[in-house]
């Protein structure tokens, strides 16, 4: 299965260890990721603050670079993701809408015809044979760990705009966690935002999210949140030591990416997916599931 | 035979609320609020909750369903049934339970009242009706199919941990002057609106966008709200810094510059801004986190900028 990689920013910068991990799982899982090298940022619902018009452009260009290559979209990002869906959506609601897009990248030797499906890493997973291959793969099974999901509210919602999943009660991750032998763990927060879209503006807030929503997920009985979003994990990860609900009870909880999930029960190492770059120590994940593994046998 | 689990509150009995389980045959076709009323006629006429039309158009019958709110008179009762056979019901969210379903309303009145929602025109009265054209109109007609039924403000993950934030109805409300062709006060307006609690504290969760139950989606009416304030120049506040740092970073390399965002969004007079990126910037900067300090720009980047240039941006 053969994908065009749009890696999104933040896999590029600030969480590298998201595209180190995604790299391993798709060589795990014999997934052939074509990283599109000329793609521009999503605009991450920003660039459209300044122009709707000029966002869209931007990913139909994107769109259209995938199209020539007659190969579908893969993001490992919610944000991406449900961004990039955004502009399909209104690409697809009116034809003199396409049409004003399409004159603007002709110059450019771009055109989108709508061609290219637009698919997160957890979406290609979910499939019958994303799930089969996944299963044959497996060499580590994550038996006793429990995992609470973080979807990334760009990837749920609007939905009208979004087939992701059910915006309100998704099962798409949790049946991953499955197939990789964990525990998924059901909590309300697990489709709500994360926060980090007003660090900059309302650091209180933002915080106030993800402290609530880690909050939640440990009183659900999680030993990690996996996310398919990388601002999320910045939000959830990065920030968890300023959490002060969390400061005040003396806990913390490791998060990891999707990819990295995945890519562990397929047998990499942690340090192979770059799981100790992250601000909160994630050896409790390899000490529960170490302790498994010597109960099973 | 389907469950309903109705959260209770009567403060004049009991000062913590519970749930209460109904046992009712859902017939065919009933929405969530013909159940309420067989309900109330029927089992336990103290229950307690807002209810007007029937048709969606007062926006009285809003309450959480299963955790999310929706208009009790828009939806089938047999769609909300959960694996259980339950309907779960509370009071709607981000207000305080009075009794029972029915929430204080207080706080959201003021906070539409806070926009100052009428027009402020531009000229004396004329003799006849001020006219709009159709264009200009659609600018405000999804803002102006609002009812005004708090299932947004109820889900706002913002409003969850700020009450000083204005929320997604009354900003949806504040749409429909700032973008009024026939308002004077568009400027004003958009400056009020992006002082801290206004546009720039929304989290982009389009949660009440899920809810609405009209076409009024609030977090699009936020974002045309945050375009205008750019445009007229609005530009001293985090979230206009942010939007421009942002745009301006693609303009230049085609991708995002991690580095420069938050110093930028912070504004390079603002010391205590600064100063706050310095805990979770030195915890990064020791895990080997700090995004590449020489910044690439992506392929073909030339055609990115064309854009940028064609569309005047």
């Amino acid at each position: 299965m053969k994908f065009a990689l749009f890696t999104g920013c933040v896999a590029k910068g600030a969480t590298r260890e998201l595209m180190l991990s995604t790299t391993k799982a798709a060589e795990g899982l014999g997934f052939d990721f074509v990283e599109m090298k000329s793609a521009s940022c999503c605009g991450a619902g920003v660039v459209s603050e300044k122009s709707p018009l000029l966002a869209d452009a931007l990913n139909a260009r994107s769109f259209s670079i995938a199209e020539k290559q007659g190969l579908d979209i893969v993001t490992i990002c919610s944000t991406c993701q449900g961004t990039l869906k955004k502009t399909e959506a209104h690409l697809n609601e009116s034809k003199e809408y396409k049409e004003k897009v399409n004159d603007i990248l002709e110059e450019g030797g771009h055109q989108y015809n709508g061609k290219t499906r637009i698919k997160h890493f957890a979406n290609i997973l979910a499939t019958e044979e994303g799930m089969a291959r996944l299963k044959s793969r497996i060499k580590r099974p994550l038996t006793g760990l429990k995992v609470a999901a973080f979807y990334g509210c760009y990837v749920l919602r609007p939905s009208e705009r979004s087939d992701f999943d059910n915006p309100d009660n998704p099962t798409g991750m949790e049946d991953i966690f499955e197939a990789l032998g964990a525990t998924p763990i059901y909590y309300p927060s697990r489709t709500k935002c994360c926060g980090f879209p007003i660090v900059m503006m309302n650091k209180d807030a933002s915080l106030g999210m993800s402290g609530n929503a880690l909050q939640d997920a440990i009183e659900h009985g999680a030993d990690v949140v996996a996310t398919g979003c990388p601002l999320c994990h910045l939000s959830l990860d990065s920030y968890q030591p300023e959490i002060e609900l969390l400061q005040k009870k003396n806990q913390s909880i490791p998060i990891l990416h999707l990819p990295q999930l995945v890519a562990l029960a397929l047998g990499y190492t942690p340090t192979q997916l770059g799981m100790d770059t992250h601000i909160v120590s994630t050896l409790k994940i390899n000490q529960i599931l170490s302790g498994s593994h010597s109960a099973a046998h | 035979m389907a469950t309903f689990r109705i959260k209770r509150f009567n403060p004049e009995k009991q000062p913590e609320p519970y749930f209460e389980e109904f046992q009712l045959d859902i017939p065919d076709g009933a929405t969530l609020l013909d159940c309420m009323n067989q309900i109330k006629w029927t089992l336990d006429g103290s229950l307690s909750y807002r209810m007007s039309c029937r048709s969606a158009i007062c926006g009285s019958c809003a309450v959480k369903s299963n955790g999310h709110a929706l208009l009790a008179c828009q939806r089938q009762a047999e769609h909300l049934v959960d694996n259980n056979d339950t309907i779960t019901l509370e009071p709607l969210g981000n207000m305080k339970p009075v009794k029972d379903l029915v929430v204080d309303f207080t706080p959201f009145w003021d906070k539409v009242n806070k926009i100052k929602p009428y027009l402020e025109p531009k000229e004396e009265p004329p003799v006849k009706e001020r006219r709009q054209s159709q264009e200009e109109f659609l600018v405000i007609d999804d803002a102006s199919t609002c009812i005004m039924c708090g299932a947004c403000y109820s889900d706002c993950n913002t409003l969850e941990v700020d009450d000083n934030f204005l929320g997604p109805a009354a900003l949806a409300k504040a749409q429909r002057f700032v973008g009024d062709s026939r308002d004077s006060k568009t400027l004003q307006r958009v400056q009020d609106l992006s002082e801290p609690g206004g546009i720039w504290d929304c989290t982009h969760c389009a949660e009440c966008v899920e809810r609405c139950p009209k076409p009024a989606r609030p977090f699009d009416r936020i974002k045309e709200i945050m375009t205008v304030a750019l445009e007229e120049g609005v530009h001293n506040n985090n979230g206009a810094r942010h939007a421009l740092s942002f745009t301006n970073s693609v303009k230049r390399s085609g991708n995002l510059n991690e580095n420069r965002i938050p110093v930028e969004s912070m504004g390079i007079f603002n010391i205590p801004g600064l100063l706050s990126l310095i805990p979770v910037g030195l915890r990064m900067l020791l895990k080997g986190k700090v995004p590449p300090i020489l910044h690439h720009s992506i392929e073909e980047v030339r055609d990115v900028k064309r854009i940028f240039k064609e569309l005047d941006q």
